[in-house]
């Protein structure tokens, strides 16, 4: 599903966030990318989503040689992808449905379908009864589902969440774990950045430990 | 609900598919495409109404923008129109000699209004002049004292002519004056000509202005639709994020602009018909005092659709240059 391989990614100015990464992520697997702030985690996620471009190497996505990707047709490609982040980014001039239901908006889907959707996607995150509300109405966890259902909504074949527990108490970070195991379970790719060590030890998933753009450890127990 | 597994896995082998089923994918993309297109009318409309108060008076700036140069034009237009009747009845007024009498001066103006560089004649008798001196001039005692009538049969004589050509002109009145029964020619067609080149000045300032206002009304737009983009970032970013391609971004800041072009065209409209009806009562009274029947000239069905058309026009293209300038810099974070 996720294939990178001698991957390196500069930044304009020389930083380089990234050096020789190779990593092989299947179809439907549950990974979690940690390490410490500037080891290049964000990095990773964003040359997934081509928000950024990667400087030399080979990123394969579902088939796709992103390389061959053309800017104007990135869009498209984003569109099998869900995105979750740690300070969720909802619109607070837009209720819960209409957040929700963005993805299936852009992607042009009927009045009918996109009400079905979103209402199954908040049911499933507990918030249909709050369709109707504004996010900052909301408190941080609900609101944190409604990224979560945001992220879902249009069944994205990948699910990238960049620190989605990182407001978030262990309780709260505990169930929206969950709830990423759960749609794991019917077939979505999820790969989580998070240095959240206690939490994603107790899910034991597999974990990359990234060190200065460097892959440290590629196991069941990040070592720091 | 996410049953159908990597549904746009399979959606993207059905992305290039046989010859039959493209019709139907053809099909589908023009009805997703209408369908966004209604979806941002509608959400463009819906940002201009949430709010009312800076929208209108962007609006209104708009609106007077428009109305200034498309006033003057129906200025300008109601001058020629009313110029237009004075170059139609501009005249030669042939005195005739004292001693030419009425059945004299009546046979030649049926003869001259026979000539093909004539177009009419009138004649005024030399009793009806008198007595309608009389009436307008408040010397009606003082006329009264004089033995004989001092006044001359006149004739006016309304040539073929265009106002502006000279020498066709004075052909003619040489030839009128030559005839042995005219005493003299007078053509006064000066002031016309002088009025005729005024109104071309007036026609070029207004164009002038019209441009420096179109800018205006152009910046005005660029400006607005600059600003919301600026504060609609986070949801532009989200939007590119989720896979929103840049027409469907630009597309509810194109059909603000439209929005704004319509309202200021409507506004624009409301203004000089308003302006129009204060000031068709002075107008009326005015040319009642010179017996003329003269009314404004409104807009009209086809001017209005120009106004409104060029309001249109307008925000589009004021839009469609901010969108270009400031929405490709957006990228998500």
């Amino acid at each position: 599903m996720i294939r990178l391989t001698n991957v390196h990614m500069s930044y304009p100015g020389g930083n380089e966030a990234l050096r020789n990464i190779n990593l092989h992520i299947e179809r439907g697997a549950m990974v979690y990318i940690t390490g410490r702030s500037g080891a290049g985690k964000s990095t990773l996620l964003r040359l997934i989503a081509l928000i950024d471009r990667h400087t030399r190497g080979q990123i394969i996505i579902n088939g796709q040689n992103l390389e061959r990707v053309r800017n104007a047709r990135i869009p498209i490609f984003r569109r099998h992808i869900g995105f979750m982040f740690q300070d969720h980014r909802l619109l607070n001039d837009r209720t819960v449905f209409d957040n929700v239901s963005l993805p299936l908006v852009i992607a042009g889907y009927r009045h009918q379908e996109i009400r079905k959707r979103v209402q199954a996607a908040l049911d499933k995150v507990s918030l249909l009864q709050k369709a109707n509300s504004y996010p900052m109405a909301l408190s941080g966890g609900e609101q944190q589902r409604v990224g979560v259902a945001r992220a879902v909504v249009h069944r994205p074949a990948i699910l990238l969440a960049d620190e989605p527990t990182g407001n978030l108490d262990p309780a709260l970070s505990w169930d929206t774990m969950k709830l990423f195991e759960q749609f794991n379970q019917v077939g979505v790719t999820v790969l989580i950045a998070s240095h959240d060590l206690d939490m994603i030890k107790r899910m034991s998933k597999r974990i990359i430990t990234l060190k200065m753009g460097r892959i440290l450890t590629h196991s069941g127990t990040p070592t720091e | 609900m996410i049953g159908a597994k990597m549904r746009p896995a399979n959606r993207k082998k059905n992305s290039r598919p046989t010859k039959s089923a493209s019709k139907s994918e053809i099909k589908r993309r023009f009805d997703m495409w209408l369908l966004q297109h209604a979806q941002a009318f509608i959400f463009s409309l819906g940002q201009y109404i949430k709010f009312p108060v800076s929208n209108l008076l962007t609006t209104a700036v708009i609106g007077i923008s428009l109305a200034l140069p498309a006033s003057f034009y129906l200025l300008l237009d109601n001058v020629r129109y009313v110029s237009s009747s004075w170059d139609g009845s501009l005249q030669i007024t042939l005195f005739l000699q004292t001693d030419v009498d009425e059945t004299e001066a009546s046979k030649l103006a049926t003869s001259l209004s026979g000539k093909n560089t004539i177009d009419e004649t009138i004649l005024i008798k030399r009793a009806d002049a008198l007595s309608e001196y009389q009436k307008i001039s408040g010397f009606a005692e003082a006329l009264d004292t004089l033995d004989e009538n001092p006044l001359p049969n006149v004739i006016l004589v309304k040539p073929k002519l265009d106002g502006r050509n000279d020498t066709q002109t004075e052909d003619l009145i040489k030839e009128l004056e030559a005839m042995p029964e005219v005493d003299s020619a007078q053509f006064d067609s000066g002031w016309i000509k002088r009025l005729l080149y005024i109104l071309d000045i007036i026609n070029r300032l207004i164009i002038i202005l019209s441009t420096l206002l179109a800018v205006a009304v152009l910046l005005i737009i660029g400006n607005t639709i600059r600003l919301a983009i600026h504060n609609r970032r986070s949801e532009i970013e989200i939007t590119k994020l989720f896979g929103g391609t840049d027409s469907f971004i630009q597309r509810p800041f194109l059909y603000s602009g439209l929005w704004y072009g319509v309202f200021g065209g409507i506004i624009a409209w409301l203004l000089i018909t308003i302006s129009m009806q204060l000031l068709d009562g002075p107008v009326k009274q005015l040319a009642n005092l010179y017996s003329s029947d003269f009314e404004l000239i409104g807009l009209g069905l086809c001017n209005s659709l120009i106004l409104l058309g060029t309001g249109i026009a307008l925000g589009l293209v004021g839009s469609w240059i901010a969108v270009k300038r400031h929405l490709r810099a957006i990228e998500p974070i």
